[in-house]
């Protein structure tokens, strides 16, 4: 860490609150952006030598509006800058400004940035890449990176979300209650959007999405800290705690994945599961669950079994139960099917997978899963028939990989 | 005397830190314990987790409050602490002094210890 790091931490720590608050002063995006670059580059200039204000975020919203103003006029009149000594005179200024931005204000400010991005005029993915540009303040080259399309393409996709949500037309008021409730879901499904996007990726893609599950939790803290006591906020950081906390473990050096029950557990990290288990902990005292704390609670019987052997399916089943009445869903009823096998047998889950074929015939992860059961069902032939199905439609190299690992182990029986 | 040092710090600047710059401030912090470890002198040390993760019991009624957080509207929140055994304030105040330096921003809070009782769970 350079002497400065310290400077860099401040300015990625305001980024929501002062673009929020620069938004609502400019309506522009584009505008807001520019004013908080500039302000952090004189940010960057300004601190080593002061030492840092008493309010950063205060100070880069103050000098952020100025130097907009100030770019207009020059424009306008040609006229020059102010020198920058005249940025001191901010020192007296700031602690005022920083009254009147008052922790209220910054919170309406950075839910109204979080919705604006959240549009529901606006595809998910369009969501995400104006979410990790505007908020999180990640450049569109680490963004297309990230999405595994050009820097033009992703360029694109930013500007078409920035025109479609178009200044004049979002609402700068707070919210309202009810706009607050269906907002928050969505802003959560974008968050939880984002970590899956890095949370999926594998071998070279993986060294460039990693970053996203970081950005996802760090975004998912900022939505805990503005609904404190919303227990699916909560539900929904422990869970990205508790799943990146085995990223470590995931991936054998040939970049093949591990299954969660062949992980070394030592590997995983103690500290995000740590922090996961107090947050689901939290959330359960509320009593009112929902999907993102089922889920969460799943991951936390996982991460409380100190071996695969020591995890409690009978839970993790009832939990998947849970969830199936919350959010029915194919995929969910075939998670549920390995606890199944686990509590009553490969038969038991195979008789509830079977009504699935019809709707799943296309995903790869049913047929890698029934083709598992049928082989510990001892019915090899048919194992092999589903193996060689998922093979035909794995999205990856690793994916196959893994696949022809079960069909060894067929051959092997033979 | 036994001192506690309290970290007060900018929560939402410090779970802002990259992994790496977090390594490096630990490892800074790291240095100063040890030598105050080898010297005999320190006490229980931990980080406590973000306040997002908190909760707090009121028992200004009966039955008692069951509350999120803390989120008074404070700049600083209580972020971990140490125990120190030190001769005096000064002692204290240095210790204080040098784990500033491997932690950028925020201020320790020198509060002397009236009692101090090891149980099993610091060992």
């Amino acid at each position: 860490m350079t002497d400065f790091g310290w400077i860099e931490g401040a300015l990625a720590a305001a980024r929501p609150q002062a673009m929020a608050a620069l938004l609502r002063y400019f309506r522009d995006m584009d505008a807001a952006d520019e004013a908080f670059q500039d302000a952090c580059l004189r940010a960057l200039k300004a601190w080593p030598k002061n030492g840092p204000p008493r309010d950063p975020t205060a100070w880069l919203i103050m000098v952020g509006r100025n130097a907009a103003i100030d770019a207009v006029r020059k424009t306008s009149r040609n006229a020059p800058l102010p020198p920058e000594d005249l940025l001191s005179d901010l020192e007296d200024a700031e602690a005022e400004a920083a009254e009147r931005l008052d922790s209220a204000h910054y919170r309406d400010d950075v839910l109204r940035l979080l919705f604006i991005c959240c549009h529901p005029d606006l595809p998910a993915t369009q969501q995400i890449a104006l979410a990790l540009r505007i908020v999180s303040g990640l450049s569109v080259r680490e963004i297309a990176r990230a999405f595994v399309v050009s820097d033009t393409a992703m360029e694109q996709r930013i500007t078409r979300a920035k025109a479609r949500i178009g200044a004049g037309d979002a609402p700068f008021e707070a919210p309202g209650p009810i706009e607050r409730a269906e907002r928050f879901a969505a802003v959560a499904a974008m968050i939880y959007l984002v970590f899956n996007e890095g949370y999926s990726a594998s071998g070279k893609a993986l060294e460039a999405k990693g970053g996203l599950c970081d950005e996802a939790i760090r975004l998912a803290r900022l939505l805990l800290r503005l609904f404190p006591a919303e227990p699916e906020m909560m539900g929904l950081a422990a869970l990205l705690l508790l799943q990146h906390a085995r990223s470590d473990a995931r991936f054998a050096a040939d970049g093949a994945a591990i299954l969660l029950e062949d992980q070394d557990r030592s590997l995983w990290n103690r500290r995000m599961i740590d922090e996961g288990l107090a947050l689901i902990d939290k959330a359960m005292l509320k009593q009112a669950p929902g999907p993102y704390q089922v889920q969460a609670a799943i991951a936390a019987l996982h991460a409380r079994a100190a071996c695969a052997e020591d995890t409690d399916w009978a839970g993790i089943d009832r939990l998947y139960a849970t969830l199936e009445i919350m959010q029915p869903s194919p995929v969910i009823t075939l998670n549920r099917a390995v606890a199944i096998a686990k509590v009553r047998g490969p038969d038991a889950a195979l008789e509830m997978i079977a009504p699935l074929g019809g709707r799943l015939d296309a995903y790869f992860p049913y047929h890698g899963a029934r083709g598992a059961l049928l082989l510990q069902a001892g019915r090899r032939a048919e194992a092999r028939q589903a193996f060689d199905r998922a093979i035909a439609l794995a999205n990856t190299a690793a994916e196959a990989a893994n696949i022809r690992q079960y069909l060894d182990r067929v051959a092997a029986k033979d | 005397m036994l001192y506690a040092i309290l970290c007060y710090n900018q929560e939402d600047v410090v779970c802002a830190w990259s992994k790496e710059e977090d390594a490096a401030v630990m490892a800074k912090l790291g240095a100063v314990q040890q030598r105050l470890a080898e010297e005999g002198r320190l006490g229980p040390v931990a980080r406590l987790m973000p306040t997002t993760a908190a909760t707090t019991l009121r028992k200004d009624r009966e039955p008692p409050l069951v509350l999120d957080g803390p989120f008074a509207e404070t700049k600083e929140q209580l972020l971990g602490f140490y125990v120190v055994d030190c001769e005096s304030l000064d002692g204290a105040l240095q210790v204080a002094k040098d784990l500033g330096k491997a932690n950028p921003g925020g201020s320790y809070e020198i509060r002397p210890i009236a009692m101090f009782q090891p149980g099993p769970a610091g060992a």
